[in-house]
């Protein structure tokens, strides 16, 4: 009786008693999932035009915030770093194409699985040789991101609300849009869903498999370097972030592998409830540190009632 | 020349299926295994069985286990370093909740909590598969990392929350603790590797193993062929993790002597990944090699350039190291997808034409 209570009746007891609190864990589980949509974004990107489960996009935000602040500390204004990141990580994309893509196009998607796996490996060591493996700080205020916190007093409590925090989340909003505009309105968007769809008939209508590849490779390093940016003034820029990273599997394991809005739902559905569980249950209950695994846990259970996650295409397979 | 095949008739379908349909192969694993059981006990430094041997012995049989589940049941795992750990830390309640038990027995009793713990995450690959599937093996890798830092009792509440092997004897040797030999820990190994391996090889050529490979294929087609799916996919993860948790438990108690959690964490996975990839998925022979290059190349990185003189830093070179092992994925990705067992298979192909071109 005495454990169901605590399990059952407790938690949601502390909740009721302390609004304030809850809506700061929330607050704080909803910027969290806002970062794991992010990565889980770029991941979706990929997947969609090309069947690659990229492995690699973890490594790529740590990467790309290491060329940023590299970049910055070899003496150039922080927007030209920016600029600069954006070209390193065009030159990556290329690179991989060319080198990687290209010889392994036909092969299993398991194949591919691997090879990103390859490139993981790839650029930590580079990293960590070019960069060094110890915590940086990102150069939050040079580009201009604020540094306030805000106070509100909602139901007569408290609630910290970090200014940066803010512009994570606005600035994500706004990127996924730019996104959905660009994937669903111009020419270039088209063609990476066509490719997705179906890539023999996308390659006879006369779409370059080399072009979009590059293309959705460089988008995806974008999008890596504004996780990397955003995840950076929180937390600062080391290889710990790659850990992190792989949170963002099963967020798209949750929203579905094909579905950019699954990606968004799931990452801040998983940001926020873990953010609950281990306050109301696992601290508690469990001695903490369930972050760690809530997250698999939780996709884990959707998955055997919906295999194909929440928002993914169904699995039909013919023999 | 060596490897002629000409005059070796088979007349039974019985000598055509059995272990060895050439003779030279007997051979060369007969000297191999000569090497392993009689010189290089004796010849071996100090250095190369705690660098090399005992690592490559350990890896490969890791390795094994992963490859039968990944390479002939074609369910892909990201858990193994956690099951691992779960060999090891049953191995090190069993002994030290019966100190009198034989260590062997241990070891491969160990075995039997890992295949129970993988086979229950291994149930959600009946209705889960492919990448989704990897993602019910990196849960069970998160949440026992996490259970083994928790759960107290499984380190006997140690305030370093580390598990250190005792020692343990079998007939006045000891074989495990801070007292063992390295020699001793290496025949120990030995014996353990040398078992399993034939346990699996055979189990791979047997009617289970068909009924595997049947599944990695297309698991649709082979239920229609009347293949029980439950069956050939459970059993995969119970054989798998089985010998997974007794590499585990070798691991702790033949090599490391002590471990805490984070030691069994995703990047053990990973090693043993890369092991099964770079030696070839679906071959019991590309364990070996990749263990034999995985061990052998950060050594070879760490004396190389002392060779030539030049002053490399030991952390450059474990970067370095890392990005090799990446590199040399993506290239035999490319170049021989089926890893190094294939090469071999080739070469051998070769040899036994040669000097003819066919």
């Amino acid at each position: 009786m005495e454990f169901l209570r605590a399990v059952f009746i407790d938690p949601f007891a502390d909740m009721i008693a302390a609004p304030d609190f809850l809506l700061q864990v929330l607050w704080e589980g909803l910027v969290s999932g806002v970062l794991y949509a992010l990565i889980a974004l770029g991941f979706v990107l990929i997947f969609r035009s090309s069947r690659i489960f990229n492995f690699a996009q973890g490594i790529m935000v740590v990467f790309a915030a290491l060329t940023l602040v590299g970049l910055h500390q070899m003496g150039l204004p922080a927007w030209f770093a920016f600029a600069g990141t954006l070209l390193v990580m065009f030159l990556l994309a290329v690179v991989i194409e060319r080198v990687v893509l290209r010889p392994l196009v036909g092969q299993p998607d398991i194949m591919l699985f691997m090879a990103t796996i390859g490139i993981t490996l790839f650029l930590v060591g580079g990293g960590e040789i070019i960069f060094g493996g110890e915590n940086k700080q990102m150069i939050s205020d040079e580009l201009g991101i604020p540094d306030a916190s805000l106070e509100f007093n909602p139901f007569d409590g408290f609630l910290l609300i970090e200014a940066r925090d803010i512009t994570v989340v606005v600035g994500a909003a706004l990127m996924v849009a730019a996104l959905l505009v660009f994937l669903n309105r111009s020419k270039m968007g088209r063609a990476i869903r066509a490719l997705g769809d179906d890539p023999q008939a996308a390659l006879s209508v006369g779409i370059s498999l080399t072009t979009i590849w590059v293309l959705v490779w460089f988008m995806a390093g974008i999008i890596a370097l504004m996780t990397g940016i955003a995840w950076g003034s929180r937390a600062g820029v080391s290889f710990a972030l790659e850990i992190i990273a792989l949170k963002a599997l099963p967020v798209l394991m949750l929203g579905g592998l094909e579905s950019i809005s699954g990606a968004i739902v799931g990452g801040i559905a998983i940001g926020v409830l873990e953010k609950l569980f281990e306050i109301y249950w696992g601290q508690p209950l469990m001695g903490g540190g369930t972050e760690g695994w809530f997250a698999y846990v939780l996709a884990l259970t959707v998955l055997l009632f919906r295999p194909q996650g929440l928002f993914g295409e169904k699995i039909i397979e013919r023999v | 020349m060596l490897y002629r095949t000409s005059g070796q008739f088979k007349t039974t379908y019985r000598s055509d299926q059995a272990l060895f349909p050439i003779r030279q192969d007997a051979i060369l694993l007969g000297l191999i295994l000569i090497f392993a059981w009689a010189i290089l006990p004796f010849t071996a430094s100090e250095f190369a069985f705690q660098t090399l041997l005992i690592p490559v012995l350990i890896y490969a049989l890791a390795a094994t286990g992963l490859n039968i589940l990944t390479g002939y049941a074609g369910q892909l795992s990201l858990g193994t370093g956690a099951f691992m750990g779960v060999g090891a830390y049953a191995c090190y309640k069993m002994i030290t909740i019966f100190p009198e038990m034989n260590l062997l027995v241990a070891v491969l009793a160990s075995g039997l909590f890992s295949a129970a713990v993988g086979v229950m995450f291994g149930l959600p690959s009946l209705r889960i598969k492919g990448f989704y599937l990897a993602i019910a093996t990196l849960a069970a890798q998160f949440f026992l990392i996490w259970l083994f830092e928790k759960w107290a009792w499984l380190y006997n509440y140690n305030a370093s929350g580390a598990i250190q092997v005792p020692n343990v004897e079998i007939f006045g040797v000891h074989f495990a603790g801070p007292l063992a030999t390295s020699q001793a820990q290496y025949y120990f190994v030995l014996v353990v590797v040398t078992l399993l391996t034939l346990v699996a090889i055979n189990l791979t050529r047997g009617n289970l193993g068909r009924s595997w490979k049947a599944v990695r294929d297309m698991d649709i087609a082979a239920e229609l062929i009347g293949i029980n799916l439950l069956k050939a996919k459970l059993t995969a993860f119970a054989v798998s993790s089985y010998i997974v948790g007794v590499a585990g438990a070798l691991f702790v108690f033949s090599w490391r002597g002590a471990a805490e959690p984070n030691l069994f964490d995703i990047e053990l996975s990973f090693r043993v990944l890369f092991i099964a990839i770079i030696g070839g998925l679906g071959s019991i022979l590309g364990n070996w090699l990749g263990a034999i290059l995985i061990v052998a190349l950060p050594v070879v990185l760490n004396t190389v350039p002392e060779v030539f003189g030049l002053d490399i830093k030991s952390a450059t070179v474990e970067h370095i190291n890392v990005m090799i092992v990446g590199a040399l994925i993506v290239f035999f990705l490319i170049v021989e997808p089926h890893g190094l067992a294939r090469l071999w298979a080739l070469i051998r192909e070769k040899l036994i034409h040669w000097p003819f071109p066919y």
